[in-house]
């Protein structure tokens, strides 16, 4: 075995995989990576599961070193700069830490989270399937917690094999799409109206429970209470102060405030990925529309081996890579002083 | 009786979860039906379905589209909430252990003030209740009980605390709670509990199910502590009565 080693890390990190699933009756969220297909990349390109855990890393550096041997890692998601011992490495590619190399990643560009895979995964044991990290119900292996300088994580040694990239389709832009329910009829025309026709932004104290919203006030009907339903990934839950919280991965599994709209699962890692400060908009799609993409989104899991390539020499271009690592200095949905800050009060119904 | 049940509400939660509402109000009748339709989704799975979530008033249907879609699925869940109910044999019953007032129920002494009568006279109330759990949400294990005496409704704290302890019992509105992790809360706490309702590395790991029939018995504060390392190291605590 080699191990990887954590010698920095920010605060927004955590080891995540494809979620904790079947437990939400009892209360536990089913966590998991907040961009689905950054994680899927990434486990791929290491010939590992699409849905394997692998490191959740926040728009802040972070620095991992091999030890007792050699680790193959790829890095999928947001736009960052890295290099291994000093040699600049690119984003949805593998690459391979010699033992006591380190991989030094620099801040998030214009997205919020990347997914450092490992091949082989990570060793730990399993709760609900998962090795997601749910720090409030103390979830999550090797660590049940966010990653901390000094953890070791045992890996398997690196297989030497040939380092790939994977071709991605360009990502997709425009608003995020989104159908009306369970609770629109808690609002009224004009209010989902403006829902959809208004610019909206993230605010900083978003983390993985949910992304606040930034804009204009929603207004209920009758009041902002209801008596508690179901949440899911995306639901857009809008409480008294009338401004929407997208609900994330780590959720509360039931909520007392109408949900307007749902994000639809396929802009979901999308979504997650949007700057604080970056104006977005949401457009409503039917039923049909977005379960036929759902549908294309499990195709493109699926062909995630098929997209793998050989690296030749442009892939390799530094110019190239030194205009992603100096792309963009938007700042990041995610801060570095209110990641563990809870804005509001969130009680049982 | 069948031929009375209103078909659910089919509401959207995006495009792999469908809420399947029974009521808008906390409805014991509805609530019934949810865990009814959980079972029978159980009982006779269909194909596609990948989690259910019961609530008060609703059952949240998780799903694959790339297996089913809205429609089909739909017209499959109406269809199984409008047969007879299976049966609720596999409900088990537990009795749960707790110190009430003093430091591990703050609010006993002013709930009995609120309510013009005694401390004694709301533990005797609680302790006297035949609960069902109505759903478990908000934090794992928070199980919702059903069946509070309507004497002990009471509004919600005007302010929320930020923290109160593990395994508190407490009761809001017009229901009583189990309490497993600390957390924020604007309930009025009656008493401290050691039942875990969530703990890793015991079996079961979550010790209620949505359904399952619940009574309290008062302990002292010298039994609570005793409990609560007992239930630290595995135990389970509660009482399951024989069916």
């Amino acid at each position: 075995m080699s191990k990887l080693i954590v010698a920095s890390i920010g605060p927004a990190n955590s080891v995540q995989d494809g979620g904790r699933h079947g437990a939400q009756r009892y209360g536990l969220p089913p966590s998991g990576a907040m961009d689905r297909l950054a994680l899927a990349a990434a486990n791929v390109l290491v010939g590992n599961d699409p849905f394997a855990a692998a490191i959740e890393i926040g728009p802040f550096t972070a620095t991992f070193k091999a030890k007792d041997g050699a680790v193959r890692v790829a890095l999928s998601g947001a736009p960052r700069s890295a290099d291994v011992a000093g040699r600049p490495v690119a984003v949805d590619m593998s690459m391979t830490i010699a033992d006591g190399e380190s991989l030094t990643l620099g801040f998030a560009k214009g997205g919020a989270f990347s997914y450092l895979a490992i091949e082989g995964g990570i060793a730990g044991e399993p709760m609900f399937g998962s090795l997601a990290v749910n720090a409030r119900a103390g979830l999550g292996s090797p660590y049940p917690r966010p990653l901390q300088a000094g953890d070791e994580l045992q890996v398997r040694a690196a297989s030497g094999g040939t380092e790939r990239r994977i071709e991605l389709p360009a990502p997709a832009t425009g608003p995020i799409r989104v159908i009306f329910g369970p609770q629109d009829d808690e609002f009224s025309d004009d209010a989902r109206a403006l829902f959809l026709e208004c610019e909206w932004k993230i605010s900083p104290t978003s983390d993985r429970m949910g992304y606040r919203l930034e804009g204009p006030v929603i207004k209920h009907l009758d009041g902002h209470n209801i008596v508690s339903d179901g949440t899911v990934d995306g639901s857009i839950q809008v409480p008294g102060n009338g401004a929407p919280i997208v609900l994330m991965p780590d959720r509360g599994t039931s909520g007392g405030y109408p949900k307007i709209a749902t994000v639809l699962s396929v802009d979901l890692g999308r979504m997650a990925q949007i700057p604080a400060g970056t104006a977005f908009r949401f457009k409503a799609v039917s039923m049909a529309q977005a379960q036929a993409e759902a549908r294309k989104f499990a195709d493109l899991l699926r062909s995630l081996p098929d997209r793998l390539r050989a690296i030749d020499a442009t892939a390799l271009n530094i110019d190239a890579l030194h205009d992603v690592n100096v792309a963009g200095s938007a700042v990041n949905a995610i801060d570095v002083d209110t990641w563990h800050a809870e804005a509001d009060v969130l009680t049982p119904d | 009786m069948a031929a009375t049940l209103a078909p659910p509400r089919l509401l959207p939660s995006g495009d792999r979860a469908v809420t399947v509402e029974f009521a808008r109000t906390i409805d014991d009748a509805a609530n019934q039906r949810v865990l009814a339709l959980d079972r029978a989704l159980h009982e006779t799975p269909i194909e596609g379905v990948t989690e259910t979530v019961p609530t008060y008033r609703s059952l949240l249907v998780h799903y694959d589209p790339v297996r089913i879609g809205f429609d089909e699925l739909g017209t499959k869940i109406v269809a199984l909430a409008l047969q007879p109910s299976p049966p609720t044999e596999k409900a088990k019953h537990w009795r749960i252990p707790v110190a009430y007032g003093g430091e591990n129920g703050i609010d006993l002494e002013d709930v009995a003030k609120t309510l013009q009568t005694t401390p004694d006279d709301i533990v005797a109330r609680h302790v006297a209740g035949q609960y069902r759990v109505a759903m478990i949400g908000f934090t794992p294990g928070w199980s919702y009980l059903s069946g509070l005496d309507k004497f002990l409704h009471i509004s919600r704290r005007q302010n929320p605390r930020l923290l109160t302890p593990a395994g508190t019992i407490s009761i809001g509105g017009i229901q009583t709670g189990v309490q497993c992790l600390a957390g924020p809360s604007g309930w009025h706490l009656l008493g401290r509990t050691a039942v875990r309702t969530f703990q890793l590395h015991r079996d079961p790991i979550f010790l209620l199910e949505p359904g399952d029939h619940v009574t309290f018995f008062a302990v002292d504060a010298k039994t609570f502590w005793e409990q609560d390392r007992a239930a630290e190291a595995g135990e389970i605590v509660a009482e399951l009565m024989s069916a």
